[in-house]
C-alpha cells in the first residue's frame, strides 16, 4: 500500500510539470488554433537558462532557487514573444498547415541551435533548491517534489488571477472566443497574442527548471517527449481549457508513473499516445471541453 | 492541373522508366559506388514523398506517421529475408534469380503489411480532421515504434543487423517509377477526382454523394503500402535498421519534402525529394550547421513561399 502512495506522489509531481507545459499549449491553441510545436523546446531552453543562471546566482538556498526560476521564466517569456513575432505573426492569415510546419521548423531550429550552443551531450543540472528527504510514515517525500507541487500550484493560481481578474486576461478570453469581435471592440489582437505567448512560455520555463530538478540530466532534445506528452495532456483535458490542461497533466503523470512501475514499464512512452487516441476517438472535446458543432 | 505530360500516355512513360532503370542497373558496375548510394537514397525518398503526397497533398489529410508505416515494411521484409527466406532458398535453388524473386516477395509482403497497418490506423483516425488527425497519426507512428522496440524477436531496441544487401539500383528506380505511376494515374482517373474533391471541400464533396471517408482510407492505405515498400528497400540498402531510425523526426523529414515540393504537385515533390537527399551531401563541409540551416530554411520558406518551392500553378488552395 505504501508503494501505491509513493508512486502516486511521484506521479503527481511529474503530472504537475506536464500540467505547466500543457497550459502553455492550451493557451496558444485557444488564441491561434494551432499546435505550437516549439513549446517543448522553450521548455528545454528554460532548463538551460537555469543551468547557466546557477553559475551566476549561488544555488542551494530557497531565495537563490526562486531567483533562478524567475530568470528562466523571464528568459522564456522573451523567447516566446520573439518566436511569435518573427515566425508566427507573418503567417497570421496563412492556412493552419503552414503555421504547423513553421512551428516544427522553429522547434528543429531551437533543438539544433541548442546542440550547437549548449553542446549535444547531456549535462548535470545543479541542485538549485536545498534538498532533503522527509519521512511521512513509510513514504519518502523529497523536498524537490514538494517544491514542484507548490510552485505549480502558485503559478496556476497566479495564472487564473491574470486570466479572470485583469484587463489583459479578459482580452485574452475575448480573443480566444472570437478574434474578429474582439478587434471590433478595440482589443489589439497582436498585443494579446504576444502576451499569451509570454505567459505560456514563462510557464514552460518554470516547467523546465522543475523537470530538471527531478531528472537532473539536461540536453537539447530533453523537451521532445515531455512536450508531446504535455500536448496529449492538453487534448485530454480539453484543448483551450486551462483547468482541463492541469487536470490532463495530472492524470497523464500519474498513469505514466504507474505504468512505468508495472511489468509493462517498456510501454511507458506508448501509454500517452494510447490515451490520446482513445480520447480523440471517443471524446474529441476532452474531459472538460465543450463539444462544438461545425457550422457550414 | 498540368496535363501536358499526359500526351505520351502514362503507361508508355512507366515502360520507359522501367527500361531506364534496367539500363542504369546494367551500367551500375561503371558508376561510382558513392554516387550509386546517393541515387538509391534519392529513389527511396522519392517513393516516400510521392506516396505521402497522395495523403497530405491530394487528399488534404495531414498525416505525421509515415515513418511508422515505413518501419512496418522495413521490419517485415527484413525479417522475411533474414529468418523465413533461408529455409526456402533450398527449393528455389538460391540463384540470383531466386534471390530476386524472394526479395520481391519480401518487399510486397512488407508493403501489404504496412497497408494493413494503414487500414487499421486509418479507419478510426480518419474521422478526425486537421491538427487532431496529425496528432493521432503521430501517436500511432510512435506506438508502432515502441512496439518494435519491445519485440525481442525483431531485435528490440537494437534493431536488426546483417540484412542481406539486396536493394539494387534497379529495384529502387523501378519501384520509384511504379509509385509515381500509380499515384498519378490514381489521382487523374475518374475515380481519383474524389481525392481532390475531398481536399478541396469535404462538405461539398459529401453533398454531391462522395463517400469522403472511403477516399481518405484508400489514400491512406495506398500511401502506407508504398511507405512499406520504401521501408523494405531502405532495410536492404542500409543493411541495419533500428526503431529509433523511424521516429517522429523521420516522418517530419518526409512531410517537409511534400511541403517543399508543393502539396499535391507530384513533379515538385519528386524534385524536392531529390534536392533534400542531395542537400546533406552538399552541406557535408558545414555539417555542424547543416540542420540549423535546414530548419531555418524551412521557416523562411513557409513565410516567403507557402505554396511550396516548386509549385508554379496558381490554383488557389484552401486551408487544410
Amino acid at each position: 500500500m505504501s508503494e501505491f502512495f509513493q508512486q502516486l506522489l511521484n506521479g503527481v509531481s511529474l503530472g504537475a510539470i506536464y500540467a505547466l507545459l500543457a497550459i502553455g499549449y492550451t493557451m496558444v491553441y485557444g488564441v491561434l488554433r494551432f499546435i505550437n510545436f516549439a513549446h517543448s523546446d522553450v521548455f528545454m531552453v528554460g532548463a538551460f537558462i537555469g543551468f547557466y543562471a546557477a553559475k551566476v546566482i549561488p544555488p542551494g538556498s530557497i531565495g537563490g532557487g526562486l531567483a533562478i526560476l524567475a530568470a528562466a521564466m523571464a528568459g522564456c517569456a522573451l523567447l516566446g514573444m520573439a518566436i511569435e513575432r518573427l515566425a508566427y505573426r507573418p503567417l497570421r492569415r496563412a492556412p493552419t498547415l503552414n503555421v504547423l510546419i513553421t512551428a516544427i521548423g522553429v522547434s528543429l531550429l531551437l533543438e539544433y541551435s541548442g546542440q550547437k550552443i549548449f553542446g549535444a551531450a547531456p549535462q548535470r543540472f545543479p541542485p538549485v533548491f536545498p534538498t532533503r528527504d522527509f519521512q511521512l510514515g513509510r513514504l519518502t517525500v523529497s523536498s524537490n517534489q514538494v517544491i514542484v507541487v507548490l510552485v505549480t500550484l502558485a503559478l496556476i493560481v497566479g495564472l487564473r488571477w491574470i486570466v479572470f481578474r485583469t484587463r489583459i486576461g479578459t482580452a485574452m478570453r475575448a480573443v480566444a472566443l472570437n478574434p474578429q469581435a474582439a478587434a471590433l471592440v478595440g482589443i489589439n489582437n497582436d498585443v494579446v497574442i504576444s502576451f499569451t505567448f509570454a505567459l505560456g512560455s514563462a510557464l514552460a520555463g518554470a516547467g523546465g527548471i522543475l523537470y530538471a530538478l527531478n531528472y537532473p540530466s539536461i540536453d537539447p532534445l530533453m523537451g521532445v517527449m515531455p512536450g508531446l506528452k504535455a500536448f496529449v495532456a492538453a487534448v485530454l483535458g480539453g484543448i483551450g481549457n486551462i483547468p482541463g490542461a492541469a487536470l490532463g497533466g495530472l492524470i497523464l503523470g500519474v498513469v505514466e508513473t504507474f505504468v512505468g512501475g508495472s511489468s509493462w514499464s517498456t510501454g511507458k512512452d506508448a501509454i500517452a499516445f494510447a490515451i490520446l487516441i482513445v480520447i480523440l476517438l471517443f471524446r474529441p472535446a476532452g474531459l472538460l471541453g465543450r463539444t462544438t458543432v461545425e457550422k457550414v | 492541373m498540368d496535363r501536358g505530360s499526359f500526351r505520351f500516355g502514362p503507361h508508355l512513360a512507366l515502360l520507359a522508366a522501367l527500361a531506364a532503370a534496367a539500363v542504369v542497373s546494367a551500367g551500375s558496375a561503371w558508376i561510382d559506388p558513392y554516387f550509386l548510394d546517393v541515387l538509391k537514397g534519392m529513389g527511396i525518398n522519392v517513393i516516400l514523398a510521392v506516396s505521402l503526397n497522395l495523403v497530405n497533398g491530394y487528399t488534404g489529410q495531414f498525416s505525421l506517421g509515415h515513418a511508422g508505416f515505413m518501419s512496418v515494411g522495413a521490419y517485415l521484409s527484413a525479417g522475411f529475408t533474414l529468418f523465413v527466406a533461408p529455409r526456402w532458398i533450398g527449393p528455389l535453388g538460391g540463384g540470383a534469380f531466386g534471390q530476386d524473386l524472394l526479395f520481391l516477395a519480401a518487399l510486397l509482403g512488407g508493403g501489404l503489411c504496412a497497408a494493413l497497418a494503414g487500414l487499421l490506423v486509418g479507419i478510426p483516425s480518419l474521422r478526425l480532421k486537421g491538427d487532431y488527425l496529425a496528432l493521432v497519426t503521430l501517436g500511432f507512428g510512435e506506438i508502432i515504434r515502441v512496439i518494435f522496440q519491445n519485440l525481442d524477436s525483431l531485435g528490440g531496441a537494437l534493431g536488426l543487423n546483417g540484412i542481406p544487401p539486396l536493394t539494387t539500383i534497379f529495384w529502387v528506380l523501378a519501384f520509384a517509377a511504379v509509385t509515381v505511376f500509380v499515384v498519378v494515374c490514381l489521382v487523374h482517373s475518374t475515380y481519383g477526382r474524389g481525392f481532390l474533391a475531398t481536399h478541396d471541400d469535404e462538405i461539398a464533396a459529401e453533398a454531391i454523394g462522395l463517400n469522403t471517408t472511403h477516399y481518405k482510407i484508400v489514400a491512406f492505405v495506398v500511401g502506407a503500402f508504398f511507405a512499406g515498400i520504401a521501408g523494405g528497400l531502405y532495410a536492404h540498402f542500409k543493411q541495419t535498421i533500428a526503431p529509433a531510425g523511424f521516429n517522429f523526426t523521420k516522418s517530419i523529414e518526409i512531410v517537409v519534402m511534400v511541403i517543399l515540393g508543393g502539396m499535391g504537385n507530384t513533379p515538385g515533390v519528386i524534385l524536392a525529394a531529390i534536392l533534400l537527399t542531395l542537400l546533406p551531401e552538399v552541406l557535408r563541409p558545414v555539417a555542424e550547421y547543416r540542420m540549423i540551416l535546414y530548419s531555418f530554411l524551412l521557416i523562411v520558406l513557409m513565410i516567403v513561399r507557402p505554396q511550396g518551392l516548386f509549385n508554379f500553378s496558381f490554383r488557389r488552395r484552401k486551408s487544410a
